[in-house]
């Protein structure tokens, strides 16, 4: 299993990533949370938007975008296997 | 905490139900709602908030009377952070002056139902009665994904109903479900899953639930992925949504202009036959000028807003919304929006109410209210008459470079003006009066579905209902004031004049003259006298009113309003002095740019906001810069020596 963290944003192929954690404080961490970003969940890059930012990514069966700079705050690693 | 087991047969409680129905956004909780009222729903505004309130009858085919259904706004959790979750708990807690709802169908989308149960044990934890609809579940079987509501019903305890709305499918069970919220009962599981303090502990209850139900889930959706590739591609992709974007524009303009222009011709027309048959009285010329044309004022905008709001709902329905949300949002950032406030700001190149209204789908409070604030910026269908008006008079026809004219590339002018002066207002009140942390952006793309008529149709049908409740009441409203303005102190006709220069001395005399030369102090740096300033008055009730009022004012034996352009210019063969000087002529262009002439917006914006005080300060902010530029323009302009 790979080891390094890197956050999602880093992410350009479609490899299946694990979130290892959500950073920050307070409730916009926890709105992220509660959209389904929390640890220990699958994720997936598709698709950066045609000017680069934001990008769309795949969640517990759904298609979800964030910003660079949301992304920036969800760490992954590669799922094992993957 | 939660009521675990309730002993079946212990009297139920015999008075009208209320069912609350809360779900995702674009789980199915709207077509499911009208397939359960039968298309009949009763739209409206919770008080003190901006937040849709969607009310309806339960169907009587399902065997019972008196159950209403109340359609909650589309959240993904519970907690309170968007006014639309604040909204949505305090109607479950028994909010606004009514008591809590008898039970509560939770709506959830069967592709994504991991993400979905989470919302379930929320709900639970507030100890009503909750049973599940299951949607899409013809979308899950065609993805080659499996779940059996069954099963899943035994691990939750809760009822769980599979429905495909689109085609009617398990609408009767619930329906019948829905008139006995007592008979239902959450298993120790899912009130365990209630009692989970953070998301995480959510989403593992709902990953265990699944877990034990054998389920199989979903592949990706295919089309979703092969459409995205095309219409998200960088090159392709940025050429669909300029292709959208002209789309709308075409749209609003010239697929509505036919209609419009019959719709005026005819309340026209109607005053007109008034006017000629009916005596001559003051009461005819209220109910003819006043009543009738004001009624024309509002439902000349009813075409583009019904085809504004059928091109909105129907690329909303279908996926396409979310995606050019998504393209343009690296844009919006720049200025300190999202790409949802496009949206809004684009639908108010039509009319800044239905672009306002538009502005519920973005979640973060404050650039919502950044959206409504700049809105009324957007060159708006009703400023164009005056434009038309303006530019064919004033600024000469002669080509400039290949097929564009002066007068084109000044009419372009005042479009980026707005919008320009829209995208700054918006970055300045980022950046400053509304500063501060705001909810992460993100955006959920759902994937393409055909939508359903009849539910496009009933989204479009509240929006115009909407629509003519709040503009068409202003409008109305200020369109007879304003003729009691224009009209009164009575003044006796002299029989030795014309009809016309006897209307002309009565609105020399009028009240409405009296504000328009108590404004001249206000207007003189601009040289406006006191006659367009009338009109400036008269435009508070929309903003096209101004030409009608020129013409009014300017009547004068054989003038009517072709005539107008040429009065006001001094370009008649008769070498009469102009009316306006053209430095004149630009200041009040880049005035209508810039100013907030609408009662109507404002009251919208009242509405919307929920108080005077957003409604005030657009008034100020809008008409300061509007009164700003125009003098600038009219020092430039003379300087130059336009």
């Amino acid at each position: 299993m790979d080891r390094t963290l890197a956050d999602v944003a880093d992410a350009s192929d479609g490899r299946l990533l694990e979130i290892a954690e959500v950073t920050g404080t307070g409730a916009d961490s926890r709105r992220l949370r509660e959209i389904g970003f929390c640890t220990g969940a699958p994720v997936r890059f598709i698709r950066r938007a045609p000017l680069g930012d934001p990008a769309m990514y795949e969640l517990r069966g759904a298609l979800m975008s964030l910003r660079r700079s949301e992304a920036r705050r969800i760490r992954v690693h590669r799922r094992a296997g993957a | 905490m939660t009521t675990l087991v309730r002993l079946r047969p212990t009297a139920p409680p015999r008075r009208p139900g209320r069912i609350a129905i809360l779900g995702a956004p674009n789980s199915g909780k709207t077509t499911l709602f009208n397939a359960l009222t039968g298309h009949r729903a009763k739209a409206g505004n919770y008080p003190g908030v901006t937040v849709d309130r969607r009310e309806g009858e339960l169907q009587a085919r399902f065997g019972a009377d008196d159950v209403r259904l109340i359609d909650l706004p589309g959240v993904y959790s519970l907690e309170p952070q968007s006014e639309d979750e604040t909204v949505a708990v305090r109607v479950l807690e028994g909010g606004f002056g009514e008591p809590a709802p008898d039970g509560v169908v939770v709506v959830v989308d069967a592709t994504t139902i991991e993400r979905g149960l989470p919302l379930l044990a929320e709900a639970t934890a507030l100890g009503l009665p909750v049973c599940v609809a299951l949607t899409m579940i013809d979308e899950l079987k065609a993805r080659h994904g499996e779940i059996d509501p069954q099963e899943l019903q035994r691990e939750l305890g809760v009822p769980v109903i599979g429905v495909v709305g689109n085609r009617g499918l398990g609408i009767d069970d619930l329906g019948a479900l829905v008139s006995a919220p007592w008979d239902w009962t959450a298993s120790p599981s899912l009130s365990r899953g209630g009692e989970g303090r953070t998301p995480e502990d959510r989403f593992a209850w709902a990953h265990r639930v699944l877990g034990a139900c054998r389920r199989q889930a979903p592949e990706p959706n295919r089309w979703t992925r092969r459409l995205d590739r095309f219409l998200l591609h960088p090159v392709i992709g940025s050429a669909v949504f300029l292709a959208f974007v002209a789309f709308f524009f075409q749209a609003i303009f010239t697929w509505a202009t036919p209609a419009m222009d019959f719709l005026s011709g005819l309340m026209d027309g109607l005053a007109d036959r008034v006017l000629a048959t009916l005596p001559d009285t003051a009461i005819t010329r209220l109910a003819a000028d006043g009543v009738i044309r004001g009624v024309g004022a509002v439902i000349v905008f009813l075409p583009q807003i019904v085809l504004l709001f059928t091109v909105i709902l129907f690329l909303e329905a279908c996926g396409y919304m979310a995606r050019a949300a998504f393209v343009v949002d690296r844009v919006m950032g720049w200025v300190g929006l999202e790409g949802r406030c496009f949206i809004a700001l684009l639908s108010s190149y039509a009319c800044a109410v239905p672009g306002i209204m538009a502005t519920r789908t973005i979640p973060s409070p404050r650039d919502r209210l950044t959206t409504i604030l700049v809105a009324p910026f957007a060159t708006c269908s009703a400023r164009l008459p005056v434009y038309l008006l303006l530019i064919a008079a004033f600024i000469p026809a002669d080509p400039v470079l290949g097929p564009f004219t002066w007068q084109g590339l000044t009419l372009m002018g005042l479009y980026f003006l707005g919008t320009g002066a829209a995208l700054l207002s918006a970055a300045v009140f980022k950046r400053g009066l509304l500063r501060g942390a705001s909810l992460p952006f993100y955006l959920e793309l759902p994937p393409y579905r055909l939508p359903r008529p009849s539910d496009i149709a009933l989204g479009v049908w509240d929006r115009a209902k909407l629509f003519l409740r709040r503009a068409g009441t202003i409008i109305l409203a200020v369109s007879v004031v304003l003729w009691f303005l224009l009209n009164l102190p009575r003044r006796p006709a002299d029989p030795e004049l014309s009809d016309a220069e006897n209307q002309r001395l009565v609105l020399e005399g009028s009240y409405a003259a009296s504000a328009g030369r108590l404004l001249e102090p206000v207007f003189a740096p601009m040289d406006f006298d006191w006659r367009i300033n009338v009109g400036l008055v008269a435009s508070q009730a929309a903003r096209e009113v101004m030409v009608a009022t020129l013409a009014q004012i300017y009547a004068q034996e054989g003038q009517d309003e072709e005539g107008l352009g040429v009065l006001l210019s001094g370009s008649g063969e008769g070498g009469r002095a102009p009316l306006l000087s053209r430095a004149s002529a630009l200041a009040l262009l880049v005035y209508f740019a810039f100013a907030m002439q609408c009662m109507s917006t404002l009251a919208v914006i009242r509405r919307e906001t929920g108080g005077w005080r957003w409604p005030a300060f657009t008034f100020a902010y809008m008409n300061g810069l509007a009164w700003l530029s125009a003098w600038l323009t009219f020092v430039l302009a003379s300087a130059v020596g336009a």
